[in-house]
C-alpha cells in the first residue's frame, strides 16, 4: 500500500504554507495528522501532487480559555483535547467526544483541524461544532475569514474552504449547562453508527436551551434546531424527549451502507439522542 | 519527487536514510534500516502490530511518512530490551503469557510502554482503554492485560525501593 509519488513540503509559518498552495493549485493538499488523508493515498483514493506538512508551524497549536471564550489552534491533536485541564472545565463534551474517536494511536496524531476541514461525514468534531456553534477561522492569499460552522459544510467532502486556504482555528463560547456526547460504533476505531451532540441548560425545573448535532446520518453533520426546540419549555419528560427525537430523525438523510440499512441507522439514532438528552439533562 | 535525506534518532542512535516522501516510515524502518521489530499487520491503521514511540507518542508507522518523522526521536521494541536483558514487560509478558503467535508483540508492548510512562498506575479498564488500538488474534488479551498490570506493579515496586 504506497501512495502515488508525490513532493513534500515542510513550510514554518501559516504565510508560507498559504503562498504554497497558491502556488501549486489544486494538486496541493494541507497535511495535518494525517489520518483521514494518509489511509485515503495510501488507497489511491485521494491523489496528491503536493502534500503541505503544516506540523511546523507552531502558532497552529494550543488550546485558550479567555472571558469564556475557547480558542484551539487547528493542529491541537485529539490527545491535547483529552489532556488539557483547561479545556476540560471550560467544555467537557471537547474530552467526552475525543475519547470516542478512534484509538490512542490514532488520537496522539490526529487533529482538531483536520478532523473539522476534512468534511468527511463520519467525522466527529464536525457534529460537535454545530452543537457548540463554533467558528472557523479559514486563511488564504487575501487574507482571513470566519465561517460559521454551521454553514461550512455543503456535501461530503465539500466545504466552504476554498483550495488556497487553511483552516487555522476553531473558537466557540464556553457552554453552560448540561452535555451529552454519544456515540453507538461497531468496535473501537470505527466512526459512528449515528452519534448525538447536546448542550442543555435548565432553569427553575425546565430546559431553558438545548442544541443538539448529529454525526454521520447526513452527508454533512446536521444541526437539529426543531429537536432542540421540542425540549425548550418543558421538564424533558418523556412525552418531550419522543417529540425531540421525532423532530431530529425528521432532519437527517442516512443511507445504507455497511453499518446497516436505513431502518436501522434511524433506530439507533434515535436510541443515541435518547441517552444523550438523558445524560445531558441529569448534568443541567 | 526527489528522494529526502531522512534524519532520525532511532533507539538513541541518529541515522540518515535517503527516501522517497512517499515511502511510509513502517517500510523504511524495516526495509531501508533494518529495524524489523515493528511488523506490518493490516497496514490500514487498525492492527497496531507497526506501533513505535515517536517524539513520545505511540504511533502506528503505517500511517506515517517517513518524511513527516524528519527529524524526530523514535523508539522501537529493540530500543526497550533485548534477548539477554528483557525489559520489564517483556519479561512479564513472558511470565504471563502475554504472547501465543507473537506477530502483535513488539507493538503491543512498545504501546504499553508509552501507557505506563502516562499512567504508571493503571486501572484494568485504564489498560484495556489504553490498548483499543492493538489488536491480537491469539490471546482474547485477557493474559496482555494481565501483563501489563503485572509489569507495572513489578515497575513501581523497584521505583519505591530505588527511593
Amino acid at each position: 500500500m504506497i501512495p502515488a509519488a508525490f513532493d513534500y513540503h515542510r513550510p514554518a509559518d501559516i504565510a508560507s504554507a498559504v503562498a504554497l498552495l497558491q502556488e501549486l493549485g489544486d494538486d496541493a493538499r494541507p497535511l495535518a495528522g494525517g489520518h483521514s488523508l494518509i489511509p485515503m493515498m495510501k488507497l489511491r483514493m485521494a491523489s496528491v501532487e503536493y502534500l503541505i506538512d503544516l506540523q511546523d508551524i507552531d502558532e497552529l497549536r494550543g488550546i485558550s480559555v479567555s472571558d469564556g471564550i475557547v480558542s484551539i489552534g487547528a493542529m491541537t491533536t485529539q490527545h491535547d483535547l483529552i489532556t488539557d485541564a483547561a479545556l476540560a472545565e471550560a467544555a467537557p463534551i471537547m474530552r467526552e467526544a475525543a475519547l470516542q474517536i478512534a484509538d490512542p494511536q490514532v488520537r496522539y496524531v490526529g487533529t482538531l483541524g483536520g478532523n473539522v476541514a476534512n468534511g468527511d461525514p463520519g467525522n466527529d468534531m464536525p457534529g460537535l461544532m454545530q452543537c457548540l456553534d463554533a467558528t472557523f477561522t479559514l486563511v488564504g492569499p487575501g487574507g482571513s475569514r470566519d465561517v460559521a460552522a454551521r454553514d461550512f459544510y455543503e456535501a461530503a467532502y465539500m466545504t466552504a474552504r476554498e483550495d488556497d486556504e487553511i483552516l487555522t482555528r476553531v473558537t466557540f463560547a464556553a457552554p453552560t449547562g448540561g452535555y451529552a456526547y454519544e456515540k453507538q460504533k461497531r468496535k473501537i476505531g470505527d466512526y459512528a453508527t449515528a452519534a448525538a451532540a447536546i448542550q442543555m441548560t435548565r432553569d427553575d425545573g425546565l430546559c431553558s436551551s438545548a442544541a443538539i448535532a448529529l454525526t454521520n446520518l447526513s452527508d454533512v453533520p446536521v444541526f437539529a434546531k426543531a429537536a432542540g426546540a421540542a425540549l425548550v419549555g418543558t421538564s424533558c419528560d418523556a412525552s418531550a424527549v419522543t417529540a425531540a427525537i421525532s423532530a431530529a430523525l425528521g432532519e437527517i438523510d442516512p443511507t445504507e451502507d455497511n453499518r446497516g440499512p436505513v431502518e436501522f441507522k434511524l433506530h439507533v439514532a434515535g436510541i443515541v439522542i435518547l441517552r444523550a438528552i438523558e445524560r445531558a439533562w441529569s448534568r443541567t | 519527487m526527489s528522494k529526502m535525506h531522512i534524519q532520525l534518532t532511532i533507539n538513541g542512535e541518529a541515522q540518515e536514510v535517503l527516501a522517497e516522501p512517499r515511502e511510509l516510515l513502517i517500510h523504511v524502518l524495516r526495509e531501508k534500516l533494518g529495524v524489523t521489530g515493528p511488523h506490518i499487520g493490516c497496514e490500514t491503521s487498525h492492527c497496531g502490530a507497526c506501533t513505535v514511540d515517536l517524539n513520545g507518542k505511540s504511533v502506528k508507522s503505517c500511517t506515517v511518512f517517513a518524511a513527516q518523522a524528519n527529524g524526530a526521536e523514535i523508539t522501537t521494541i529493540e530500543g526497550l530490551g533485548n534477548p539477554d536483558d528483557l525489559h520489564v514487560l517483556q519479561q512479564s509478558f513472558r511470565e504471563h503469557h502475554g504472547l501465543q503467535c507473537g506477530f502483535c508483540t513488539p507493538g503491543m508492548i512498545t504501546r504499553a510502554h508509552r501507557l505506563l510512562q502516562e499512567n504508571p498506575n493503571p486501572t484494568e479498564a485504564e489498560v484495556r482503554f489504553g490498548m483499543a488500538g492493538n489488536l491480537c488474534r491469539c490471546t482474547g488479551y485477557q493474559n496482555i492485560v494481565k501483563s501489563i498490570l503485572a509489569a507495572a506493579a513489578e515497575m513501581n515496586a523497584a521505583q519505591e525501593a530505588a527511593e
